[in-house]
């Protein structure tokens, strides 16, 4: 653990500042992310976490702050040099978004012909393996999007996510809308596959499960900031109000849902 | 003052909106001409747009070409008709009727499709994705189907003029007894290179407004199911206005004096 905190972070996040017209999502997030970690943000519904990845990935353009990957400086950046720097990352996006006019193999091949300019057998040989990786047949790479369930949408999304072999993988929400035993699975998948790349991770999520299983540091986001920040092994003894009511899910406590406030 | 508050923020709301468009046609423009360029997704679209469209664009056609000369022999002399109605179906065929209705019916069929595809993949997270998998949306969904817009709907044109005239024929020649020969000969005396020319032009441009707007809105889509509904639907209305509007400025340029 020493070794990590004496490197830079792979990702750091300074200030960050995000609203929509009057609505302050980020108001002020500090954030890092230590190479080879496993870093899980936790928040309410529509608390920004979304918003952070979104940020992060450039697919939205904060007001103000600093977001840096391996110490480069990353917002603003024009088109070209953007997709330079999302090849270092891989992405499960919370309903899989696979591209429902491509083959499972093509989806999961995408990022290495399309980013990478690989010839397609040899992308589908890679896609296949990482199918397999995931628990997945080589049949099931012939199948359309349309013909899949949940819980195999998300295992082809994490195979996507690894098939380029990133240095970073975002899990937007992995376990959502699955049942306990299928998130399970996903969850052991995750870390295996972030271990098996030695990426480092960073994931958002309201399902504590999923958190203490594959995170290994917890991040607890509220009001724009991040309010509490540990390991994972000391978020039940976190002395935090806020974070107690949000792992316990309780009702009543110092966060008071937006919807009743409205 | 209050009178003219709506106003002034539905003129900002339209300059706004007339400029974010005009911003989204460049970036996809440039991409149209910048290297990588997918060849497969633009044949796909070339087929789509191109060879799809033929009945839809051939039946429009085929009967406005037909109406066109019941209608005209019904208000002409019988003496003149067979001379005439071959130049009315010819020239109205060619500078008007086939790019216009092609442009309208390619609309109502592509713009609203790209609009709802587009818009799916914007709802379901599909273009972060492709952003995420370092490929940009511009370059990969809407580059070719402006290339395919620009250059299918000239040659669907192209079609329609044929089956155009062919209407006319089918009802000069069965329907009113015309002499097949003559109306051949009046047909081909006025074909005008200019005529065809500036229908081919206007095809080139409604393809491309049929393209960019279906694009346009369906990658601003959001709100679920209704947003891309209404996506869609932004999608042919404008379309066809802009078609309307621009073969309006397009005539003016090739024949206004």
């Amino acid at each position: 653990m020493s070794a990590r905190e004496t490197l830079p972070p792979k990702i750091r996040i300074r200030n960050l500042h995000k609203r929509f017209g009057g609505n302050v999502v980020l108001d002020g997030l500090d954030l890092d992310v230590g190479v080879g970690e496993s870093v899980l943000v936790i928040g309410g519904s529509g608390s920004g976490k979304s918003v952070l990845l979104k940020c992060i990935l450039g697919l939205l353009e904060p007001e103000d702050g600093v977001i840096e990957v391996d110490g480069e400086p990353v917002i603003g950046l024009p088109a070209a040099e953007r997709e330079i720097i999302n090849r270092k990352f891989g992405m499960l996006f919370q309903g899989g978004a696979l591209f429902d006019s491509l083959r499972v193999w093509e989806n999961v091949a995408f990022g290495l012909i399309q980013g990478e300019n690989m010839d397609r057998m040899q992308a589908k040989e890679i896609a296949i393996a990482k199918l397999a990786a995931v628990g997945m047949s080589a049949n099931v790479g012939e199948l359309w999007p349309a013909e899949l369930s949940g819980g195999m949408k998300k295992r082809v999304g994490l195979a996507r996510a690894i098939a380029t072999e990133p240095e970073v993988i975002f899990f937007d929400e992995p376990t959502t809308g699955l049942d306990p035993i299928m998130a399970d699975v996903i969850n052991d998948l995750i870390v295996k596959c972030v271990r098996e790349l030695g990426a480092t991770a960073l994931s958002i999520t309201h399902d504590m499960a999923s958190a203490r299983k594959i995170a290994d540091r917890i991040a607890m986001l509220y009001k724009g900031e991040i309010i509490w920040n540990g390991p994972t092994s000391e978020i039940d003894r976190s002395g935090n109000d806020f974070v107690d009511q949000f792992i316990h899910g309780r009702a009543e406590g110092p966060i008071r849902m937006e919807v009743r406030a409205r | 003052m209050n009178v003219l508050q709506p106003i002034g923020r539905a003129f900002w709301g339209f300059l706004e909106s007339t400029g974010r468009l005009a911003l989204f046609a460049i970036v996809s423009v440039s991409h149209c001409v910048r290297p990588p360029i997918y060849p497969r997704l633009i044949g796909r679209q070339l087929i789509d747009i191109g060879y799809y469209s033929l009945p839809v664009v051939g039946l429009t056609t085929l009967f406005s070409g037909m109406v066109l000369a019941l209608q005209s022999y019904a208000g002409l002399d019988r003496a003149v008709a067979e001379g005439v109605i071959p130049r009315i179906v010819v020239q109205s065929m060619t500078r008007e009727l086939s790019p216009v209705l092609s442009g309208l019916m390619v609309a109502g069929r592509i713009g609203a499709a790209m609009a709802a595809e587009i818009g799916t993949m914007r709802v379901t997270e599909q273009i972060d994705a492709l952003t995420t998998l370092s490929t940009n949306p511009h370059k990969y969904l809407i580059a070719p189907r402006l290339i395919a817009g620009l250059t299918m709907l000239p040659l669907l044109v192209l079609v329609g003029d044929t089956i155009g005239v062919f209407g006319g024929y089918l009802v000069s020649v069965y329907k009113l007894g015309f002499n097949p020969a003559i109306f051949l000969k009046f047909t081909w005396e006025n074909v005008a290179f200019l005529d065809v020319w500036s229908g081919v032009v206007k095809a080139a441009c409604f393809g491309f407004i049929v393209a960019l707007l279906g694009c346009y809105n369906g990658y601003h889509s959001r709100g679920g199911a209704q947003g891309v509904g209404a996506a869609t639907t932004n999608a042919v209305v404008s379309a066809s206005i802009l078609i309307l509007v621009s073969n309006y400025l397009i005539t003016e340029m090739f024949f206004g004096k």
